[in-house]
């Protein structure tokens, strides 16, 4: 157990290295930080000077090391569009991406999971067929176009919801929310259905999938045979077993959901993240790039790696298999 | 000694392709598509590159079945006065270039990388396979941003600006090269322990030789199912990159540049500028997939 876990561990501590290596190297790009911040004429014992201050005569692992070091406490350095750190910009839009994600996730949660049922229990309904349809359709439009299409229908034909920003926010300590106003919440409508309609989808179609398996299985017939009533059957016995693989995709997805909210949030001028990472690859604003880069990844790996030891936890099967294997 | 197009016709893949209408359908509407997109030089009402033919007199000029529309521009104008039917085609040369181009680059890429890991094992395997791993985990779109971002970075802004559709070609391949590198892999060292390979490697044919010319065709089935599909899927990549406006620039726009630069007058009441090019995009692309999945299906033995 304990082995597994440090293996684990081990691999995703690798992966954030190897992250943190590719942002690191960005910044060997950017021209010379010294001639930035001096000017062309500067003397050579000022040029000296500095190089010594930013510790840019040290060798490339050192500075790599010192790189992580700073990293790993949240100092990623200055903006160089905004100057202001980067850490207090990214945690200014943290709130506004987490809480798009998290709708968007919930939504789709919500709406994949009643629309598979009905669609596994009501086969051949015209509303199944309609489901399915649009759920293929779906799929095939690329995200901006489906949002392109809700703002067009609903924000300047119908003038139902606003088209762009997060409305009215309040803030609550550091986090700025849009949750508790009105215009905050309508401006999240949007924006969610353009995010989690893919996820949807997919879990539309798993639970549907899920759901036709276990139906046909013997304890339902089981079930049945006692009398129990199609409700019961249906809820108590069918989804319930169909919920782990479920919340375990929607598990994983969100950091998918985290990463597309690039594109709505491009689409919706949402201020999260996303947008203040486009808008950093546009005017090559390295030290933002790279600390995205690396807030993403970690959100990505500490996914997947609770998602594993999840696994290990729930799944005794893995425990022996891999105790096998070590003999 | 019949023709090789008879041949062609009772072939299994010709017949499952006749008795499936929808995918003929798919199939005219991608050539179609294809054929406008190349022939667009000759076809086009407009060159809308042409400066000197452009006249903001024309511009914002509504789809011709409205009232303010004209006959000439079918599907109206842009705010540059370009006939939109014309920066359509025009558009749809630059995205399907670059789609098929990065399918292609993604797929050398793959293979090559697949064919060494299968054929070679040992560390060399594990390496690869790890980078991919690692790289699976993250969206295609995010490494296609990453590297897309780093180019502009690294190139001086003419530099990039002059081979911004070889950096979106280059970008786009490889964030898509682990499906191919993968399956490659998968057939390699199922084919390499046949006997055909070991009688190659006795008679002392070159590792290389016995890669490309025994292995590989054995393996190039999956691989081309794989391409057929991607190229949905890279036609998209690249439209969203451009629509994010980190993509191909205005003056040479590809589909997604299109829709980008019509979005800003869906307000004003201008539609026409950004949906025609959206739904151009959505019928090449929805076509293009449902070849790929017919083409998957038909070769899938287990479906037969």
């Amino acid at each position: 157990m304990l082995a597994f876990i440090l293996r684990r561990l081990g691999q995703a501590v690798l992966v954030m290295l190897a992250v943190g290596l590719i942002a690191f190297s960005l910044f060997r790009f950017v021209g010379d930080p010294v001639v930035f911040m001096l000017g062309q004429d500067a003397t050579p014992e000022a040029r000296a000077e500095i190089t010594q201050q930013l510790g840019l005569d040290q060798p490339f692992y050192l500075q790599y090391a010192r790189f992580v070091a700073r990293a790993v406490q949240g100092d990623f350095g200055l903006s160089l569009r905004q100057v202001q750190p980067v850490s207090e910009l990214l945690m200014d839009r943290l709130p506004a991406t987490l809480e798009l994600s998290i709708c968007a996730a919930l939504m789709a949660l919500v709406a994949g999971i009643v629309m598979g049922v009905y669609t596994a229990l009501h086969r051949d309904s015209w509303l199944s067929q309609v489901m399915l349809a649009g759920s293929l359709v779906g799929v095939s439009l690329p995200t901006f176009l489906i949002g392109i299409l809700l703002i067009l229908v609903f924000a300047v034909v119908l003038g139902w919801l606003p088209s762009f920003g997060r409305g009215d926010t309040v803030a609550l300590g550091f986090w700025s929310t849009g949750l508790l106003t009105a215009s905050g919440l309508k401006a999240l409508i949007l924006p969610s259905i353009t995010l989690g309609l893919f996820q949807m989808t997919l879990i539309q179609r798993l639970v549907r999938s899920e759901m036709l398996e276990v139906l046909r299985t013997d304890y339902i017939k089981f079930a049945r045979a006692r009398g129990l009533t199609d409700r019961a059957v249906h809820f108590g016995h069918a989804l319930k077993n169909t919920l782990v693989p479920v919340i375990t995709i929607t598990g994983l997805q969100l950091g998918a959901i985290i990463a597309f909210a690039i594109i709505t949030e491009t689409v919706f001028q949402w201020p999260g993240m996303g947008l203040l990472f486009i808008q950093a690859v546009t005017f090559a604003d390295v030290p933002v790039m790279a600390a995205y880069l690396c807030l993403i990844a970690l959100f990505f790996v500490v996914i997947n790696l609770v998602v594993d030891l999840l696994y290990y936890a729930v799944d005794p099967r893995l425990r022996i298999d891999r105790g096998a294997a070590a003999h | 000694m019949r023709s090789a197009l008879a041949r062609f016709w009772d072939h299994d893949l010709a017949y499952s392709f006749r008795r499936s209408p929808v995918t003929v359908a798919a199939a005219v509407m991608t050539l179609l598509c294809v054929a406008a997109a190349v022939l667009a030089p000759w076809l086009a009402p407009s060159n809308p590159f042409d400066a000197a033919a452009l006249s903001l007199d024309s511009a914002f000029l509504p789809p011709a079945w409205t009232a303010e529309g004209r006959a000439a521009h079918l599907l109206g104008t842009d705010d540059q006065g370009r006939d939109v039917l014309s920066t359509i085609m025009y558009g749809a040369r630059i995205s399907l270039a670059v789609g098929l181009a990065a399918v292609v680059f993604a797929m050398a890429l793959g293979v090559v990388l697949g064919l060494a890991a299968g054929y070679f094992g040992g560390s060399l395997d594990a390496l690869i396979m790890r980078v991919a791993d690692v790289q699976l985990s993250f969206p295609a779109i995010l490494i296609a941003l990453l590297i897309n971002g780093v180019a502009r970075v690294a190139l001086p802004q003419q530099m990039h600006d002059a081979m911004v559709l070889y950096v979106m070609v280059i970008a786009i391949g490889l964030s898509k090269w682990v499906d191919f590198a993968r399956t490659v892999r998968g057939s390699t060292l199922v084919e390499k322990n046949k006997e055909y390979v070991q009688a190659a490697r006795v008679i002392g044919r070159h590792p290389f030789a016995i890669m490309l010319r025994h292995v590989l065709p054995n393996a190039m089935g999956p691989v081309l199912v794989i391409a057929t599909i991607n190229i949905g899927i890279a036609i998209i990549t690249e439209a969203t990159l451009s629509f994010l406006g980190v993509g191909v620039p205005p003056t040479k726009p590809s589909l997604g540049t299109l829709i980008r630069v019509g979005n800003d007058f869906l307000f004003s009441g201008e539609w026409w500028i950004t949906v025609f090019p959206g739904i151009a995009l959505v019928v090449l692309v929805l076509s293009v997939n449902l070849l790929g999945d017919w083409l998957r299906d038909a070769l899938n033995p287990k479906l037969r």
